[in-house]
Formats: C-alpha cells, sequence, structure tokens
C-alpha cells in the first residue's frame, strides 16, 4: 500500500523534502513508517524519543495501524508562539 | 484577514478583528463579557545574546487548527463562560511582529486573564507549529515540547501556570 509522509522543519531539512511517498505492507503501523524513514535518513533517528506522530491531520499513537493512502506526518518537537 | 475564531494564516494578525470575532455572538445581549484579555506574541529581536534578524514558522494547518480547537474546548472546560479566539501567523517575520494573537472574553476579569495564558501555554505544548532562527551568522530550529494533547501532566503545567 501506498503511504504519504509530510515532514516539517529539521525532518524536512534532513530529507529536503517536504513530502514523500512510500509503499509499505499491509497492515503497516507508523512505528514501522518511521523505521523505513529513519533507514533512509539515519540523521532523523536520534529524534525518536522525542516525537509525536499524526495521520490524516489527527493525533496518532506509534502503534496505530495504517491504511493505503494514509498521510502520516512526524511532528518534531513543536516551537509555536 | 482571517474571519474565523481559531486559524493559522500568512497574513499580518490584527486584534481588532479577534475582538469583534469573540464578542461577535454578544448582538442578543450586548456587554456579556465584563472582560476582553488580550495576549500578543512578538518576534524577539534578540535571543540568548544573539541577534536575530528573522523567523520562519512552519505549521501543519490542519493539524494546528485541530489542536486550537481541543485548547477552545479545554479552555470551555475549565472557565465554561469564556470564549477564545485564537490565530497564529507563519512565514517569515521581522523583529517586533505579531506572531500568534489570543483574546479571551469572559462576564468577569479572574477568569478571562486565565484562559487567555492557558490558551498561549497550550499551543506552546501541542499546537504542530515550528519555528526557525536566523541569526546575522546561523540560523537554527527551536525544539520545544513533544507535541501530545493527552499528556495530562503537561495540561495540569498549563492550568496551574494559568491560574497562579
Amino acid at each position: 500500500m501506498q503511504i504519504t509522509i509530510r515532514l516539517f522543519a529539521r525532518l524536512r531539512d534532513i530529507a529536503g523534502t517536504p513530502e514523500l511517498e512510500r509503499d509499505l505492507p499491509e497492515g503497516a503501523t507508523v512505528e514501522m513508517a518511521w523505521q523505513v524513514l529513519a533507514g533512509e535518513f539515519p540523521a532523523m533517528a536520534p529524534y525518536r524519543g522525542s516525537l509525536s506522530a499524526a495521520v490524516n491531520a489527527e493525533y496518532a499513537r506509534f502503534t496505530r495501524t495504517l491504511s493505503d493512502q494514509d498521510e502520516v506526518v512526524f511532528l518534531p518537537p513543536v516551537s509555536g508562539g | 484577514m482571517l474571519q474565523t475564531l481559531l486559524g493559522i494564516t500568512h497574513d499580518e494578525l490584527d486584534l481588532t478583528t479577534l475582538v469583534r470575532l469573540v464578542t461577535g455572538g454578544d448582538r442578543q445581549l450586548p456587554g456579556r463579557h465584563g472582560a476582553i484579555v488580550t495576549f500578543l506574541g512578538t518576534v524577539r529581536g534578540e535571543n540568548r545574546g544573539r541577534r536575530v534578524v528573522k523567523l520562519e514558522y512552519q505549521a501543519y494547518e490542519p493539524l494546528a487548527v485541530r489542536a486550537f480547537e481541543l485548547i477552545a474546548a479545554e479552555v470551555a472546560d475549565a472557565w465554561p463562560d469564556a470564549r477564545l479566539a485564537l490565530h497564529h501567523r507563519i512565514g517569515t517575520l521581522g523583529p517586533g511582529e505579531v506572531s500568534v494573537a489570543i483574546v479571551a472574553a469572559s462576564p468577569h476579569r479572574a477568569e478571562g486573564f486565565r484562559a487567555c495564558r492557558y490558551a498561549i501555554e497550550r499551543v506552546k505544548q501541542i499546537a504542530p507549529i515550528w519555528k526557525r532562527e536566523v541569526f546575522e551568522d546561523g540560523e537554527t530550529w527551536i525544539e520545544g515540547s513533544t507535541a501530545d494533547p493527552s499528556d495530562s501532566a503537561a495540561r495540569q503545567a498549563a492550568y496551574e501556570r494559568a491560574c497562579r
């Protein structure tokens, strides 16, 4: 199945792009999407402890199971205001 | 110019618009709100001893609006008579420019001040918004809180800051 990964702030800079599309096996979780990403961009790996995630514009746990065409966003620590 | 109570925009923020939006439902009972508390967050021209040239804000807009809705619901839960408007600007902002504007209207001042303070604390904790500080000789992403709206300790900390 195909998912879209959107990136912001430092993660976007590391990847050099705001958006990626990746094929994941059926039943893949947010955590598995992160593993694929961190495998491609090892500089992202240290973020895992301070990261949160969203799926289709709702906050999501890393255990959340993904569906085809889902939009996954990994949120580095935020700094609004 | 945003015409919703909660939103993200590239445009300059306008406090008068927020005040009008937050009191717009008062036509049936003008003056229902005895207090309108406002907060403007502005870009500091200096941070940790370095001169800031500009800030670059990014947001995951649909989730940021969702976060603002959660914050407004939390405010309604804690201070049922308070009404909130919250706009955050993104893009490139120079020193002195307004990045966030919050208005809390309430029958009495105490809950208005609390609701306003609570809202900015929660924005900083959970809204998916990021800023990069650009200095004369470098730049850096500011990384604050892990954005987790279900973190009840963070929510309690924001509440205590609002009420002390």
